[in-house]
């Protein structure tokens, strides 16, 4: 073959790419496009809604717990599962990091270690009653939502856990500012969804979410132990949700055994709107920290216009139907079925 | 008989993005008549179909039925026209009864009704059966009637419409030849009533037994249409292809080594096998013969774990292995290729690389999880180019691809993990003519580059044209093997019915 034909093959095969690219980027590119478009029209509605002190302490803040999770369970919900029990997990996670912390007089890093060791515990549970007993996603982890909701109250007799003085720099964990003006919690939110990126694209864990998601039958078939992957990777999800329980914990001082319900929801809905399928089989942690970012920056920016705390739901159940809607015409007009 | 136009197309032009589908094709069916459309996959077929039935809308043509230009814009309105599909993929509910399938969404809705009355329906029901002769009962839960007794639910169902014209998508694809004869008698009735039925099928040799004229599409063109009393299948495949095709062969003697690579003992299960015992030879193609429900494709998950045995050893050159599930197999280097290609093949959504790659997955990572995604590349580029996968790229989705190059993609997945042992399953179902032949060649090939293929099919043509050993299988019990040269028809037939009489 002679260069010049080579030149032309590969240049063709890179248009190709580069369409591909387009193709399966334009999801996202439109989500982060939303995005960006919400954040403009509250800055001029409010020129203060875009200074840095709301926008780090603000809208980034409360994004953290809720995208940590949602970060999990975006790998979750590839696999073509759903985890409904991060939410009441995180305030058992939180009680029983309290707990341990208090008595045992642990330091910062010992008690996260313990957050995101017991976080990863429920969901490896998770995983066991989805590939064990054979129960349905939705089910399992409905089950494990109540009783992670009545074991927080029980460990925590029902009051609050408080992280006393004792506990040296505990707050810090979210609130102190390792790189200036950039507070902690904010950098583990996107460190951790850095590290979730590269698992869920560059690694065999990563790999195999997608297959499953796909098509588990024929994944199980191509030699796959499915099973041992779906406990990983509910697992992985598990332990997310011991360090949004630690963010939590840290960034209120306590840990409460009723915080938490409702969470999982907040959650899956961030998922959905950065794009990933409910079908399992697609979805990126990018699209995920867009989609916290789209609910926290509506959130944020509706308080600042003073609307009330029921319109702001509202409009996130709006924003949720726009956006799905919004990618399944996309999806049909490029011809895409799904 | 003098013959009164039905329905007639002209110049139908269908585009998607990037693709002509369809390209000024004309189509026409006549009262009492059985008219096959044939063509290979992706000729455009099923778009001419979803056109006629309302599901896609036609950028250009005509369409005119029973003399009055129509425009079928929703399967609603084609079904007031009086034009019913049956797809390949039956569309029935099964939980519900053969009545509440066939006149779902009609029930009795008359003002002040309440409660539905299930006796009348059952009764309407009754009277449609026996009007096309068809035994079954009203009341049956239709999951629980085999697939060809379905299959006459959705036709007593399109009657029920009281259309003119039926179009019938592949039926026969999962029927036994016994049932076949069965819905063929049906269509006679049809036909008898005047109705038209627009007939899809990969079946060729079926065309001659039924249809009365055939129309060749190819690339999304008309090429023609031919009277079926004066035409051959050799012509029709022709036709279709461009090109002619062999359809009487046998294989060419290749020097059978007598290596074993394989050893089955005893193999039973739960409800169908029962004590299954053969040798697969190194290079050999094994084809496994017999009616459907034979318990081939059981014996096939049974061997690989998928499903559970309850008697039997494996033994790989010659030392005992166990096979607990699918993952034991792969390790062992048995891969199976299964009968649904979609369902137990393929991640559809994923791109060919993806596909390729996914059994090796191991062997493209390093000790801490992470993939070598350059290497993949590479290797994938490599079996695109050895199997003749036609695709633009790597990167192409497989949902994309015709139903030949799916198969190749997962033969690549098999060949890229290595595995010394292949068992295809129907592996050209649903292929056509032109690709079927590519499969066979590589089959052919893998085989002489020393692969030990097990080869299930239900077409005895392509059994006796691939096998150099046939074995016959009946009611879960292997009744015989017989040598490629010993082997016919016939022969076959009898083996595969031996415990029936």
């Amino acid at each position: 073959m002679s260069e010049a034909v080579k030149a032309v093959e590969s240049e063709v095969e890179g248009g190709n790419r580069l369409s591909a690219f387009a193709k399966r980027e334009i999801g996202r590119v439109l989500a982060l496009g939303s995005l960006v478009v919400i954040f403009i029209f509250f800055t001029i509605m409010r020129p203060v809604f875009a200074s840095w002190e709301n926008v780090s302490g603000g809208i980034l803040m409360s994004t953290t717990v809720i995208g940590l999770l949602a970060i999990g369970t975006t790998f979750v919900i590839i696999t073509g599962g759903i985890d409904l029990s991060i939410g009441t997990a995180t305030a058992l996670v939180a009680i029983i990091v309290g707990k341990t912390v208090m008595a045992l007089d642990l330091g910062v890093v010992s008690g996260m270690i313990v957050g995101v060791v017991v976080g990863g515990l429920v969901g490896v549970i998770n995983g066991l009653l989805i590939t064990v007993l054979k129960l349905p996603p939705f089910i399992a982890t409905l089950a494990t939502m109540k009783a992670a909701q009545g074991l927080a109250l029980i460990v925590s007799d029902m009051k609050p856990v408080l992280f006393t003085t004792d506990v040296k720099g505990w707050d810090s964990i979210a609130q102190g500012n390792l790189i200036p003006k950039i507070p902690n919690g904010v950098l583990i939110l996107f460190v951790g969804a850095i590290i979730a990126a590269i698992i869920l694209n560059k690694t065999v864990i990563g790999r195999y979410t997608f297959a499953i998601g796909s098509n588990e039958a024929a994944t199980k078939l191509s030699g796959v132990k499915v099973n041992n992957w779906l406990v990983a990777i509910y697992g992985l999800g598990g332990l997310y949700v011991g360090m949004a329980a630690v963010v939590l914990t840290s960034r209120l001082g306590s840990a409460r055994p009723d915080l938490g319900l409702g969470y999982e929801l907040e959650a899956i809905a961030a998922v959905i709107i950065g794009g990933t399928s409910l079908l399992g089989g697609k979805g990126t942690i990018s699209g995920t920290i867009i989609g916290a970012l789209i609910m926290a920056v509506l959130v944020n920016g509706l308080r600042i216009l003073e609307l009330q705390q029921e319109w702001q739901y509202v409009i996130t159940g709006i924003v949720i139907v726009i956006a799905v809607w919004g990618d399944n015409v996309r999806r049909r007009r490029a011809g895409e079925t799904s | 008989m003098a013959t009164t136009q039905l329905l007639s197309l002209t110049g139908v032009s269908k585009e998607f993005p990037g693709v002509k589908a369809l390209n000024n094709v004309r189509f026409d069916l006549n009262e009492g008549e059985v008219h096959a459309i044939v063509g290979e996959n992706g000729a455009g077929k099923s778009t001419l179909m979803k056109i006629l039935s309302g599901i896609y809308k036609k950028d250009t043509g005509d369409i005119v039925y029973k003399g009055n230009h129509v425009n079928v814009s929703s399967p609603l309105e084609a079904q007031k026209l009086g034009i019913s599909i049956i797809h390949q993929e039956l569309n029935l509910m099964p939980d519900l009864t053969v009545a509440q399938n066939i006149f779902i969404g009609r029930e009795d809705r008359r003002k002040g009704r309440v409660f539905l009355d299930n006796a009348k329906l059952n009764k309407a029901a009754k009277e449609l059966l026996d009007e096309l002769e068809l035994v079954l009962d009203p009341k049956q839960i239709v999951g629980e009637l085999t697939i060809a007794k379905q299959q006459m639910v959705e036709i007593a169902k399109a009657v029920s419409y009281r259309g003119q014209v039926i179009i019938m998508d592949e039926p026969t694809s999962s029927l036994t030849p016994s049932e076949t004869e069965a819905l063929f008698k049906i269509i006679r009735t049809l036909k008898a009533a005047g109705k038209g039925v627009v007939y899809i099928s990969h079946r060729l040799e079926e065309l001659s037994k039924i249809t009365d004229r055939i129309t060749v599409i190819r690339d999304g063109e008309y090429v023609k249409t031919l009277t079926t009393t004066e035409t051959s299948i050799p012509e029709v495949i022709s036709l279709m292809v461009g090109r002619k095709v062999d359809q009487d062969q046998r294989p060419e003697a290749r020097p059978l080594s007598n290596e074993i690579v394989l050893k089955v003992e005893g193999i039973s299960d739960l409800n169908l096998l029962r004590d299954v015992s053969f040798d697969l030879r190194k290079g050999e193609i094994l084809g496994f013969a017999g009616l459907m429900g034979a318990g081939r494709t059981e014996l096939a998950r049974a061997l690989i774990g998928a499903d559970p045995k309850t008697a039997g050893k494996i033994f790989l050159h010659g030392n005992e292995i166990k096979i607990k599930n699918p993952s034991d197999a792969v390790k062992a280097g048995i891969g199976y290729l299964s009968e649904d290609r979609k369902k137990y093949g393929l991640l559809l959504i994923q791109n060919i690389t993806f596909n390729v790659i996914l059994s090796s997955i191991p062997s493209f990572s390093n000790k801490f999880g992470f993939l070598k995604t350059k290497p993949a590349g590479s290797i994938v580029r490599d079996v695109i180019k050895k199997l003749s996968i036609r695709t633009p790229s790597e990167n192409q989705y497989v949902k994309n691809l015709s139903g030949g190059n799916q198969q190749k993609v997962v033969i690549a997945k098999w060949l890229t993990r290595d595995c010394e042992i292949l068992i295809f399953d129907e592996p050209t179902r649903g292929i056509d003519v032109g690709a079927k032949d590519e499969i066979y060649k590589l089959l052919t090939k893998l085989a002489s580059e020393g692969k030990a293929i097990i080869m299930i099919s239900s077409e005895l043509p392509e059994i006796l044209r691939m096998s150099d050993r046939i074995a016959v299988m009946c009611e879960g019990k292997l009744t015989g093997i017989i040598d490629n040269k010993d082997a016919d028809q016939n022969k076959i037939m009898q083996y595969a019915t031996k415990f029936r009489d």
